[in-house]
């Protein structure tokens, strides 16, 4: 079995009567599945948390009609994509024109399957696990060109290239902050990261080898604000300026797969962030009220506040330009990850 | 570890058949008026002119090679990273001769400016006059 | 029912490199070559993965999908020659071509049946324990790295050095 959950006895049932490999793999579908439908709630619920946010934030309602209090709202858009026309103008390119949502929609979901939920509930306990998260979002970047690309519209283009540089160059002060954990760690996998921030709040990753942690926890943050593509960095999508950027030529169900990606990556790094910084599934109070359904508890009540933080932010601050852009991650993010670096570096030798 | 991988395989699968399913259900339950308007690349409403190709940038290429030299010294920063608790001070030593020759090559593309972009060329508007004479909102309010 | 996993999914990635790359050499249109190399490169991460290489399958994605594909791109769609590209250069004559060729598909047919393939690792296939953990070799890396591959690595990274000055130099001299 790739994982073993303590509080449901599955084992009866996937033995059951199946070869190993047979219940392996039907563990595995059923793992893709659970997370597809993660995703897809995540999107629901994360869309119309950003409505309800703003609106509170801008002094208004937000939504109010669909179920009680908007609640149904994304649902009934859900839909409604559905039901759209899907329109592929007669000068783009078809094939890539479709890979394009499959690639980022199939890499997002692929790194949810290292992600720890509670104390040994992984689908894939892979010891390279942080260093395959970073890695997968490079097929991000390579389908974001696509979608660019293929639409073949100016703005599509200009898009796409933007937004695949501006992924590009915070790709690494987000990978040199994550270096900082992996040093006090000594391991690269997401079980041992949590594990190693054993205790109570204060052996947290960002509450260690004050400064630096909390130098790389920040810039990390800044970082994965803009792979994710989200203010005050999201130029490639600003609304105001090229259109919907790479997505322009995009309509119906294609549309919302970027969209459904975009929110499901926004909870896939905030996860990342609470394994990496604020101890995963860790109860803040040491081992007081440590047990499994606590610990989803406490993971998914983590992930949502830097989800709320992120929402926060898109509302507040206003966009930055591509040159400022450029500037934040070259000459600001990277100098301040190799501080936090070589930082952490003395303080664990000396 | 085989067994990890083979579950982020069917992850990927998986994830590539839940949006085909979604658009073949899409592709059944949409309604079809093709029109050639429709099917014109998009421009706000205008026509579009000129090739879709632009002359693009020789940034975009700068900062995907600069980029790239980085990933590298990355790849080779990680698996000292798990092994530096045990190794100590030497290893340190030698990873910040690495990391020193790299830097130097940051400050090199840094001071000959090809870390910059373009930046907008921000032309004074005469009829404004300058914020420090501006007067705020109470003052205004008062003088009427 | 022992179904040969490993087998199967060896063969599909085999054919999966094999046919992407055939798509990236025929391809006429230049951004289906890289989507091509995009699989190809894919499928020997793959490959690394059954040979039980997991760090330098997540590197292959890392350096080669994140930065050698998207430079290339970026590098494509700077030129403007993106379709219909002839794939026939007229600069080199058939004869010498058909020579050169020929004398690498020999070499490399000589080498591929001179190997023993199975064999020389002295284990039948059948008998490895897929389940069974793999050491991790990340650890193993970076030991090596820091102990027996020293010189070596510094080297790299003046070689790493050397072509950031060189690419930025010659990039900036064209704009």
């Amino acid at each position: 079995m790739p994982a073993f959950i303590s509080f449901l006895t599955i084992t009866e049932f996937t033995i059951f009567g199946l070869p190993e490999d047979i219940s392996n793999l039907i563990f595995m579908v059923l793992g893709a599945a659970i997370f597809c439908g993660v995703s897809a709630v995540m999107a629901l619920l994360g869309v119309y948390l950003e409505r309800k946010i703003s609106a509170k934030m801008q002094d208004r309602l937000g939504p109010m009609e669909v179920g009680s209090h908007g609640i149904l709202q994304t649902l009934a858009d859900a839909v409604k994509l559905l039901l759209k026309e899907d329109i592929v103008p007669a000068a783009a390119d078809k094939t890539l024109h479709f890979i394009a949502p499959v690639m980022i929609f199939a890499a997002t979901l692929a790194a949810f399957a290292v992600l720890q939920f509670s104390e040994g509930i992984v689908f894939s306990d892979l010891n390279v696990g942080i260093f395959y998260i970073i890695a997968i979002s490079s097929f991000v970047v390579i389908a974001i060109i696509l979608a660019g690309w293929s639409s073949n519209n100016k703005w599509s283009l200009l898009g796409g290239m933007r937004a695949a540089a501006q992924i590009v160059s915070f790709e690494i002060p987000a990978s040199l902050a994550v270096m900082v954990v992996v040093m006090s760690v000594g391991s690269l996998n997401l079980g041992d990261i949590i594990d190693a921030q054993e205790g109570s709040m204060f052996s947290w990753m960002i509450f260690r080898f004050f400064p630096f942690n909390f130098i790389a926890f920040i810039v990390f943050f800044v970082a994965s604000l803009a792979e994710l593509n989200r203010a005050p960095f999201d130029m490639p999508e600003a609304e105001s300026e090229i259109v919907a950027g790479f997505a322009t030529e995009y309509s119906g169900f294609k549309w919302s797969c970027f969209f459904l990606a975009e929110y499901a990556n926004m909870f896939l790094v905030s996860v990342v962030i609470t394994t990496l910084f604020l101890g995963g599934w860790r109860s803040p109070f040491g081992d007081f009220l440590n047990s499994q359904p606590f610990q989803l508890f406490w993971l998914l009540s983590k992930a949502f506040v830097i989800i709320f933080i992120q929402m926060w932010l898109r509302w507040t601050l206003p966009r930055v330009r591509v040159d400022q852009l450029m500037y934040t991650s070259w000459k600001v993010l990277t100098p301040f990850a190799f501080v936090a670096m070589i930082g952490v570096g003395l303080l664990m030798i000396l | 570890m085989l067994l990890n991988f083979a579950t982020v395989l069917v992850f990927l699968v998986a994830g590539a058949f839940f949006v085909g399913m979604n658009l073949v259900i899409s592709r059944l339950l949409q309604t079809r008026n093709p029109h050639p308007v429709k099917l014109t690349t998009y421009e706000c409403g205008e026509i579009a002119e000129g090739h879709s190709w632009v002359q693009f940038n020789i940034r975009f290429y700068v900062i995907a090679l600069i980029f790239l030299i980085f990933e590298v010294e990355i790849v080779f920063l990680f698996p000292w990273a798990t092994i530096f608790k045990e190794l100590g001070a030497f290893a340190f030593v030698e990873m910040m001769i690495f990391v020193f020759i790299l830097l130097v090559g940051l400050a090199y593309v840094w001071g000959k400016g090809d870390l910059e972009w373009e930046k907008p060329n921000i032309v004074p508007d005469a009829r404004v006059k300058p914020v420090s004479e501006q007067k705020t909102n109470k003052e205004q309010i008062a003088a009427v | 029912m022992n179904i040969p996993f490993y087998d199967i999914l060896f063969y599909v990635f085999a054919a999966l490199i094999v046919s992407s790359a055939a798509v990236m050499v025929f391809s006429r249109n230049v951004i289906y070559s890289a989507v091509g190399l995009l699989f190809a490169f894919f499928g020997v991460a793959a490959i690394y993965v059954l040979l039980g290489a997991d760090f330098v399958a997540v590197a292959q994605i890392l350096i080669y999908v994140g930065g050698i594909l998207v430079l290339l791109i970026f590098g494509v769609m700077l030129s403007q020659k993106v379709t219909s590209v002839d794939i026939k250069n007229g600069a080199v004559q058939i004869v010498p071509a058909i020579l050169v060729v020929g004398g690498v598909l020999f070499i490399l047919i000589r080498v591929l049946l001179s190997t023993p393939w199975g064999a020389a690792s002295g284990r039948n296939i059948q008998d490895v324990d897929l389940t069974a953990a793999v050491e991790p070799t990340t650890q193993q890396i970076g030991r090596l790295l820091m102990t027996e591959y020293l010189i070596p690595f510094e080297i790299v990274s003046v070689l790493l050095l050397g072509a950031l000055i060189g690419a930025a130099f010659i990039a900036r001299k064209d704009a």
